[in-house]
């Protein structure tokens, strides 16, 4: 059953098309890789999804639903989180209170129970720091927890970000190349993370350069260059496909080692 | 006392008794030293200190406000005084001989805060979804605009008696108790500064307590997140523009409760009280104590409050030295303002005292720096994505 | 009819000097991401210290356009000297910090420059000697005098001299280069830090020339001129697409007229309730208007959020 179906998405930045046309679905609970050159047009994808930008043709649906990707915080709502290429965490907020502010779309309490410290609003609050204790947990980050997020190592802050996602309850994970910058211990780390995570309900979708991690980690892969869809498939399809080892591979290979 | 709390509830290994004692003696002292301190200051140095301390208190609510803004959630609103105005105005032609109501300030300082938060709704929501500038150069002219009107708006309807103000305010009353009067209470005379000072003490209290709540809250923590990284936070699931909304609307709404205890105590207001030079009093004041630190900006408006006051022997100071004045005090208040402003942006963003758990945005060094300019020489990220980032890998 | 057309040319002189005012703020915005709030305060230290030199030359014994031009030559030195400290002590060293110290920098800068002048120059209104003496002529029924053509026909000149400078010189082209992207620009061997000060003093310069305007025009200048001057000539800048030198230039002539006809003809259409006495108003309406419709200007283009 597919999970995501993207229709025929187009973003142009002024006269430049980043994406045309791009159609794709992904299973519910596969592992999915994007991938591609640089300026593909990847990340514009996620951004579009996200409703971080506002893409000019195309639609999504979710479990067979339309998605409205006017504002991000809709988008979260549905069921889809997603991390960053170059890591955004709350630097000067704690690790806890970093992924504590990822169950606010799973949260309701508002001022006036803030004020007033309801009863509602204790039990919602505790639920929420345990809820994001346990997470922290599930990540490994858990001795963590009140030093500021900037002071953690550039492996751990990824695995930050994914906590603060997961948060969020996400159906759907989209991370923007979470390996990057990682070396091959970690990455080895994050690949067992990424294949719990899956195990454990959530449809992933990655960006990812490493070729090595993203050919043995996906289920399926879309190889995209010039804002164009390639190839769509396994990754023993893609690998084979004659317009990815141009378009990308052929690049890629020297930028993988 | 940190963000969070590091124990849950029946975790923390320190013996629970002894902490909440020593917490009790603690508040007894304070309560103690407050309930003393206007007769200590009144007997000391005089009843104008008095006064002062009651200024103080005003400008601490309105600094706790405008920290929401400014700390909190990190927009900078460069007239909040405009806020303090509605009130105080709210305040005043409700409760004065001038239309001939003299409504209870039980209704007008809830009414000023509605009133204020309103406005502040009103400039915010075509601004928030902007960048934060845009929001700065706003607030900076509506500052300017409602002096405007404020001055010019009593003709062709007399509305706010224009430059002379509206005079003869209505005192607070309560119960048949008013605060305009002197009373003797077990052989102790209580004059209005003193009333004034209890009742304002208490309700600074009242300020200090909803920030903090509302700062350890689900509110508070978006509006941190908001503050650290903007698309982050939508990024997960925050409605930044109505947060924003209400971290503005809240924090004009502190200032319009000022507002209205700054016209009963006075009696009465004019536009010469809501300036710029106001609007930068109250920033500085935030700014210096600690941007997001509660406590800190309660001491930064103490402090910048008795400043004035102590910069008045500048003047004889410089006669005696120079023969005249060549800098006038309040001048050079407004001097040390700007070198403040500047100097604490360089070299200590956190403020003179600033939250001891966790730094606010500006006090956060370069890696939580979403600047809005790549810097010269720094590894620019698109050109190679996949460079190795350091600890500080979160540009 | 007379009255209107007599706006027109007052709007135009007015949009002459929000514009090049407009300029400076659209150039550091444009470089920097910037909102530098001390730039209109350039414009008053440009009015007081062309002022008090102009004085000093008229008392030397020089004739009227030499003092003028050493009042003006005079102005624009301290000005630009001015615009690229402050950059260099106040901005430069924050340009890793977060969003809200170069802002709360930028008010400090201006209060300083505010009551700096008032130590200097005192807090008074300070009127222009009787030394100009202007032809008035008769155009359509409106009156239009030599001050006034001179104005607005130095500020095209400097507007053209700058558009010039962008698209046709290797500075505008580095210029360019930085405000595309700084980085970049670094890399390819252009000294982003030399830019961005030459940017600081072209900006201050034109403020200094726009004090001079403005002090010829009015006859006096005030410590806090720059204040209200500098709002308006931002508002010019955005209602223009801030970041755009064109942009400043259209925005600050619209504003202008604008604010004029506004102030002239309000009272009329409002039967006397809001008088000239709003004038100050209109520039804020047209902000918030701009805001609302069209944040990114009439020339300037959206730029998309990078994630």
């Amino acid at each position: 059953m597919a999970l995501l179906e993207a229709r025929g998405i187009a973003k142009r930045f002024g006269g430049i098309a980043a994406l045309g046309d791009v159609s794709l679905t992904i299973g519910d609970g596969e592992i999915y890789g994007l991938i591609g050159p640089n300026g593909a047009g990847k990340t514009t994808f996620f951004n579009c999804l996200t409703g971080l930008y506002r893409h000019d043709a195309g639609s999504f649906h979710l479990a067979g639903t339309l998605l409205d990707t006017a504002s991000p915080d809709r988008v979260v709502k549905r069921g889809i989180a997603r991390t960053f290429q170059n890591i955004r965490l709350f630097a000067g907020l704690s690790v806890l209170e970093n992924v504590m502010v990822g169950r606010h779309a799973r949260s309701q309490a508002g001022a006036l129970g803030a004020v007033l410290r309801t009863r509602a609003f204790q039990a919602e609050e505790a639920a929420v720091r345990n809820r994001a204790l346990e997470l922290l947990g599930y990540v490994g980050l858990a001795a963590r927890r009140d030093e500021p997020a900037r002071s953690l190592s550039y492996g751990d802050q990824r695995r930050l970000e994914i906590a603060r996602a997961l948060a969020t309850d996400p159906r759907l994970l989209a991370l923007d190349e979470p390996a990057a910058g990682m070396n091959a211990t970690e990455t080895q780390v994050l690949r067992q993370l990424l294949e719990r995570i899956r195990a454990d309900g959530v449809t992933l979708l990655l960006i990812e350069h490493d070729v090595k991690l993203v050919m043995g980690l996906c289920d399926r892969l879309a190889v995209l260059d010039f804002g164009q869809l390639v190839v769509e498939g396994t990754p023993d399809i893609v690998r084979r496909d004659p317009a990815v080892i141009a378009a990308y591979l052929g690049a890629g290979t020297e930028e993988a080692a | 006392m940190r963000l969070l709390s590091a124990g849950g509830r029946g975790v923390s290994s320190w013996s629970q008794p002894a902490a909440r004692r020593m917490r009790f003696a603690r508040t007894v002292l304070v309560v103690l030293g407050l309930a003393l301190l206007p007769f200590v200051l009144d007997a000391l140095a005089g009843r104008a200190w008095v006064r002062i301390a009651d200024v103080a208190l005003i400008y601490a609510m309105l600094a706790i406000g405008l920290n929401l803004v400014v700390g909190f959630a990190g927009l900078l609103d460069l007239g909040y005084v405009a806020f303090f105005a509605v009130g105080a105005y709210a305040y005043g032609l409700l409760a004065s001989p001038h239309f001939g109501v003299h409504v209870s300030f039980l209704v007008l300082l809830p009414l000023g805060a509605i009133a204020a938060a309103l406005f502040g709704v009103l400039l915010g929501s075509p601004t928030l979804k902007l960048r934060g500038d845009y929001l700065a150069i706003v607030t900076l002219g509506f500052g300017e605009i409602i002096r405007i009107f404020l001055n010019n708006l009593n003709q062709p309807v007399n509305i706010t008696n224009g430059p002379q103000g509206v005079t003869l305010i209505d005192p607070l009353s309560l119960a048949g108790f008013s605060f305009g009067k002197s009373h003797t209470v077990l052989g102790v005379t209580v004059a209005p500064v003193h009333a004034y000072f209890y009742l304002l003490v208490a309700l600074v209290a009242l300020s200090i307590l909803v920030a903090r709540r509302l700062q350890l809250s689900r509110i508070g923590r978006a509006w941190a997140a908001i503050r650290e990284d903007e698309t982050a936070a939508r990024a997960m699931g925050i409605d930044t523009r109505n947060l924003k909304l209400l971290a503005f609307g809240l924090g004009a709404s502190f200032g319009g409760v000022a507002g209205g205890l700054f016209a009963a105590v006075q009696g009465f207001v004019s536009p010469e009280s809501f300036t710029l030079q106001e609007s930068i009093m109250i920033l500085c004041m935030v700014v210096l104590g600690g941007m997001g630190h509660v406590a800190g900006v309660v001491l930064g408006a103490i402090v910048l409050t008795a400043l004035p006051e102590a910069l008045r022997v500048v003047g004889p100071l410089q006669k005696a030295a120079f023969g005249h004045v060549w800098i006038d005090p309040a001048d050079l208040r407004m001097m040390l303002f700007g070198l403040a402003l500047v100097v604490m942006m360089r070299w200590r963003p956190a403020g003179m005292w600033p939250s001891p758990g966790l730094r606010s945005s500006a006090a956060s060094g370069p890696a939580a720096a979403a600047a809005a300019v790549p810097l010269p020489g720094e590894a620019p990220q698109s050109l190679a994505p996949r460079a190795r980032g350091g600890p500080d890998g979160a540009a | 009819m007379d009255i209107f057309i007599q706006q027109l040319v007052n709007g135009l002189v007015l949009g002459s000097i929000y514009a090049l005012v407009a300029l400076g703020y659209t150039m550091v915005y444009g470089i920097l991401g910037l909102i530098n709030f001390a730039h209109g305060d350039l414009v008053m230290v440009g009015a007081l210290s062309g002022l008090a030199l102009l004085k000093g030359a008229l008392g030397a014994g020089l004739p009227l356009p030499i003092a003028l031009g050493l009042a003006a030559l005079g102005a624009v030195c301290l000005c630009g000297a001015l615009g690229v400290l402050m950059e260099r002590i106040a901005y430069r060293p924050l340009r890793r910090a977060p969003k809200l110290a170069p802002l709360i920098t930028a008010i400090g800068v201006s209060i300083l420059i505010e009551y700096g002048a008032a130590m200097i120059w005192s807090k008074q209104y300070l009127a222009l000697p009787p030394v100009i003496q202007s032809t008035t002529w008769q155009v359509a029924g409106a009156a239009v005098t030599d001050l006034q053509v001179s104005i607005v026909l130095l500020a095209l000149v400097l507007m053209a001299g700058l558009l010039w400078l962008i698209r046709a010189t290797p500075l505008g082209v580095a210029m360019r280069a930085t405000e595309q992207n700084a980085e970049v620009a670094g890399l390819m061997g252009i000294d982003t830090h030399r830019v961005i000060a030459i940017t600081f003093l072209i900006g201050s310069a034109l403020a200094a020339l726009a004090g001079i305007m403005v002090l010829l025009y009015y006859g006096v200048a005030h410590y806090f001129m720059g204040f209200m001057l500098g709002l308006k000539a931002f508002t010019a800048a955005v209602l223009g697409g801030i970041g755009s030198v064109p942009g400043a230039m259209l925005g600050g002539l619209l504003l202008g007229l604008i604010e004029s006809l506004a102030s002239g003809y309000v009272g009329d259409l409002t039967g006397g309730v809001f008088g000239s006495n709003y004038r100050d108003v209109f520039a804020f309406i047209v902000l918030i208007v701009v805001l609302v419709l069209r944040p990114v200007g009439l020339l300037g283009t959206a730029s998309g959020e990078r994630a």
